[in-house]
């Protein structure tokens, strides 16, 4: 492993969120009681989910600009760590759902019908949706200059409707999620200070951790693309 | 004005191909005809949702035949002949356009075989009407690029689909939303223009998006 700092950084950031996100205190919320823990792990990996998909933009961008093969793989793994981080963020939402929501026990107790038509959940099945149709339409394209142009092409035009729709559909439908008034987690009036101290942190530490595998991921492709164009 | 001229010869061949070949337009008229039967006959007396919801879905399937059909044809070697003779905004701008009236057309086609099948149950035929087309515009033209993008790849009329089925969701649900004001729906005053004005904002970045990224899918 290559000691950089902020490899150093993602692991003590992470540590910190899971013990303190397990041992602080938090407010006391007579629906969600202690699972607002789950807080640190579940929004956090969302973001950090966002924020690969942005990195994996930006890259698409610069592919589209010099054409640097390199760019493309990068695009190609954040959108993949993105996606992996996603679909373990759909999955803490689901145990998380499963204590609340589809608990009957629960004064937050939510039909299933009303919980498959959260917004939230539509918005994040859309996001992952469209990054799975990102990897069919790279392994159906043969040639390897038109698969980075035309996932570069797709990566920009999905990401830049996906955005508005994540914005617009919990405005068309009702919801269970809190602070359903504006962005939740952003919203400053919502959010606790005692969970901000360990969120923000939280937020960095997996977005690290995101970009430290995605890192990986692409010195291990360069080696390869090497590998294949030196035999 | 180059580029105009350019966009509206282009329109003009498209036009013209159909006109004399017609089997795109038999094809999707026949593909219509034949949904809705099936509906017809598996649908009692659907109530106003369902019937909202049908057409909606019937709208969608007809926009990826439509689509599919008109960017996925073309030839090979077709292509590097355009790629000579005129610029790729000209091209993209001149298929959304051929997209968008083809559109207009079959869902005027679809809204009369519809209500003369299932029956009509809106308070107000005229701006449900309005809103089918408007709906049917806006898939048109996000398919267009989507199939632009499809071309590329081996096995292009599913993909289309799979690269298109996330994308008009958000469309999809205000266009339903929508329809439910020309049903007979109270909405509070304004929301109806407010998801109006949201789609045109959809529409206007999709076709800003095709303008910027369909020059690097030109090169072949």
């Amino acid at each position: 492993m290559r000691f950089t700092w902020w490899k150093l950084l993602s692991i003590a950031l992470l540590l910190y969120a899971v013990i303190g996100g397990l041992l602080l205190p938090v407010p006391e919320l007579t629906q969600l009681g202690e699972t607002i823990r789950n807080l640190y792990f579940h929004v956090c990996m969302w973001f950090a989910m966002m924020i690969l998909f942005t990195i994996s933009i930006i890259h698409s961008i610069k592919y589209l600009n010099n054409k640097r093969a390199v760019h493309d793989i990068k695009s190609k793994e954040y959108a993949a760590v993105g996606s992996y981080l996603g679909i373990l963020g759909y999955a803490t939402g689901a145990i998380w759902a499963s204590y609340t929501w589809a608990d009957p026990n629960n004064p937050a107790y939510a039909s299933f019908g009303s919980i498959m038509r959260e917004p939230k959940l539509i918005g994040a099945a859309l996001a992952l949706l469209v990054y799975g149709a990102y990897f069919i339409l790279r392994n159906s394209i043969t040639d390897i200059d038109q698969k980075a142009r035309v996932s570069a092409v797709y990566n920009i035009f999905a990401y830049a409707m996906l955005f508005p729709t994540i914005w617009i559909i919990p405005r068309l439908l009702p919801s269970l999620h809190p602070g359903q008034e504006g962005n939740p987690a952003l919203n400053f009036n919502d959010i606790d200070a005692r969970m901000r101290i360990v969120f923000y942190p939280a937020v960095m530490g997996w977005s690290l951790l995101g970009v430290w595998i995605a890192s990986l991921k692409i010195r291990l492709e360069i080696l390869k693309e090497k590998k294949f164009s030196n035999e | 004005m180059n580029t105009g001229k350019q966009i509206l010869a282009l329109l003009k061949k498209d036009l013209l191909l159909e006109r004399r070949q017609q089997h795109t337009l038999y094809g999707i008229l026949l593909y219509i005809v034949s949904t809705i039967y099936v509906i017809y006959l598996t649908l009692d007396d659907p109530d106003a949702a369902t019937w909202n919801a049908i057409f909606w879905i019937t709208q969608l399937f007809i926009c990826i035949n439509a689509v599919a059909k008109s960017f996925l044809q073309e030839a090979k070697g077709r292509m590097l002949y355009y790629y000579t003779i005129t610029s790729p905004i000209a091209f993209i701008l001149s298929k959304l356009l051929y997209n968008a009236i083809l559109m207009i057309a079959m869902s005027i086609i679809n809204l009369m075989i519809y209500t003369a099948m299932l029956g009509n149950p809106t308070a107000n035929f005229l701006s449900y009407s309005a809103i089918g087309i408007l709906g049917g515009c806006g898939l048109g033209i996000i398919f267009t690029m989507l199939a632009a993008i499809a071309s590329k790849a081996l096995q292009q009329a599913s993909l289309m689909a799979i690269l298109g089925f996330p994308l008009i969701l958000p469309q999809l649900m205000i266009l339903v939303r929508l329809s439910k004001t020309a049903l007979g729906e109270i909405f509070r005053n304004g929301i109806p223009l407010q998801m109006i004005s949201l789609l045109l904002a959809f529409d206007i970045l999709i076709i800003i998006l095709s303008v910027i990224l369909f020059p690097f899918l030109w090169k072949d």
